[in-house]
């Protein structure tokens, strides 16, 4: 079976979610951002920008460690950290 | 760890990150008798890692003499193949022989942790889930490690810690990284059947197939995409530069997607499951990005060092070989007590006479170059290649002199003479900087 539904795909990975996020977008600038580059980047689809709460939600715990958002943030104003020790993600191919 | 440390938690050197480069040296002053710590954020070495991809013959077997009888290698590659793409057709090129090959696909899980097994085997320390958060500096000399609590203390730091290196940024050797100069890789590995991989990639027992992939679905983009064979798995995937997702508003996983579904790709993979999805930068900027490689106390090596050849895919190669050279250096500096960034600069010295190093440079503009003209590229001459062939395999009522007519008309009217002539200029300009 192929597969194209990026959640289905996300599931064949192992993490081992933080219970804080380790992914700290400045909210004023994400407001003035235009661009928004880092919900295009993510290979996870980790940003989504709620239109209604003015609010870039973050979900962290589907985070592939890559920093794409890290680089491509036109504006510079997230903080990136990597999860704490022993959480996060765990390929088992890579 | 505090166990391998002396009473002032001091060791020789420190190595953060245990990828290739990071075991490489490690294992490299292990076997000169140095105390080395290798730290690791992940659980086990290669658990945060993810590459095509292949591992090359060279330095492999100078750092583990065993690899090819002992190592968990998938396949031997004896086939690469070129995909050029439109939308609805593909243009192939196969080169494969059999009796000799210079590379190997591994699963980077099982591989990068027996490189590491072999490094404890000689005698290194490894420390895996141990996040470096900063560097520690006396005097403007790199003098150790900070993790989450604790403080370790070293004559000299190899900084292996990846791509993104935030240590390599913290001391000033590597600055903002620019969204030109980075792609990020996705890729899916299918399990499939070993007899259905061997007949689909047209391979005898146990070789394997390198495939690179250029155009449709990425025509235009500057992306290539790609699918190397495990032994019971392909993996497919793609790299893509971030700036040219950020301007098409395309997500990485969404180009995947239509590469999957490509008439000349999807017969490869039909049929297989899904274990796995991944994703990882790869540094792209080729030379000009390579930053300065050592300062007091520290050394830089493979993707922290930016140090790929993305023409011909190769990283691996000299990321083992960047961190060989290190640690050489290290060994020198220890027996004479000298860490300053005068003595260090012996890595940068060794490693620009290799051959690694010098490819990287000779096509120092061909990355810019493809990048800046990907509509030609990566568009149009695929397109055009495609319709060549188009020619000669349509039987039907139009004469072949027509047809030979209308393409060399059509290739003259859809493109301006002088774009034309800018074309050819920039590929003699990639051919004289590859053979000066």
């Amino acid at each position: 079976m192929d597969i194209e539904n990026l959640d289905e795909k996300l599931s064949t990975v192992k993490t081992n979610p933080d219970t804080q996020s380790h992914l700290i977008p400045d909210e004023d600038s994400c407001i003035r951002c235009e661009e928004k580059s880092c919900i295009y980047v993510c290979p996870a689809s980790v940003y989504k920008w709620n239109t209604e709460e003015k609010k870039l939600i973050v979900s962290y715990e589907n985070c592939l460690e890559c920093g794409a958002c890290r680089i491509a943030c036109d504006k510079q104003m997230l903080v990136w950290k990597y999860p704490n020790a022993s959480f996060g993600i765990t390929y088992k191919q890579g | 760890m505090e166990r391998f440390m002396s009473q002032e938690n001091k060791v020789d050197v420190i190595v953060v990150g245990a990828g290739p480069s990071g075991a490489a040296a490690g294992i490299t002053l292990a076997r000169a008798g140095k105390k080395v710590v290798i730290v690791e954020r992940g659980s086990f070495a290669g658990s945060k890692n993810m590459f095509g991809g292949a591992i090359y013959e060279f330095p492999t077997i100078d750092l583990y003499p065993n690899f090819k009888e002992e190592a968990p290698i998938e396949r031997v590659n004896t086939q690469h193949r070129y995909l050029i793409n439109d939308d609805n057709s593909s243009v192939s090129v196969a080169y494969k022989r059999e009796d000799q090959s210079t590379s190997y696909t591994v699963i980077r899980s099982k591989w990068d942790s027996w490189c590491i097994d072999m490094a404890i085997q000689v005698g290194a320390y490894f420390s895996p889930k141990t996040i470096v958060r900063e560097l520690i500096i006396k005097e403007g000399k790199v003098v150790g490690i900070k993790t989450d609590n604790e403080e370790f203390y070293c004559d000299i730091v190899i900084l292996a810690d990846g791509v993104n290196s935030i240590l390599a940024k913290q001391i000033g050797l590597r600055k903002n990284l620019n969204d030109t100069e980075i792609a990020i890789g996705v890729k899916e590995v299918i399990q499939l059947p070993k007899n259905v991989i061997e007949e689909r990639f047209n391979l005898s027992e146990n070789t394997g197939c390198i495939t690179e992939i250029a155009g449709s679905p990425m025509k235009g983009i500057t992306a290539l995409g790609f699918m190397y064979t495990n032994k019971t798995s392909v993996t497919i995937g793609l790299g893509v530069n971030l700036d040219e997702l950020k301007k098409r508003k395309i997500t990485p996983n969404e180009l995947l997607n239509k590469l999957k579904k490509h008439p000349a790709v999807a017969p490869f993979i039909k049929g297989g499951e899904l274990i796995e999805y991944s994703a990882h930068l790869i540094p792209e900027g080729g030379y000009n990005a390579i930053p300065k490689l050592y300062a007091d106390g520290v050394m830089v090596v493979g993707d922290a060092a930016m140090l790929v050849n993305n023409i011909h895919w190769e990283g691996t190669n000299i990321a083992m070989l960047s961190g060989q050279y290190a640690a050489q250096t290290a060994i020198e500096a220890l027996e004479i007590r000298d860490f300053s960034s005068n003595m260090l600069s012996l890595y940068e010295r060794k490693l620009k006479q290799s051959s690694f190093y010098k490819d990287i440079k000779s096509y120092k503009n061909a990355v810019k170059i493809v990048h800046s003209n990907s509509s030609s590229f990566l568009k149009y001459y695929p397109e055009k290649i495609n319709e060549f062939f188009e020619m000669f395999t349509q039987s039907g009522f139009i004469p072949r002199a027509c047809l030979y007519r209308r393409y060399i008309k059509n290739f003259l009217k859809d493109r301006k003479i002088s774009k034309l002539l800018y074309d050819i200029l920039n590929i003699i300009k990639i051919f004289f900087d590859a053979i000066k």
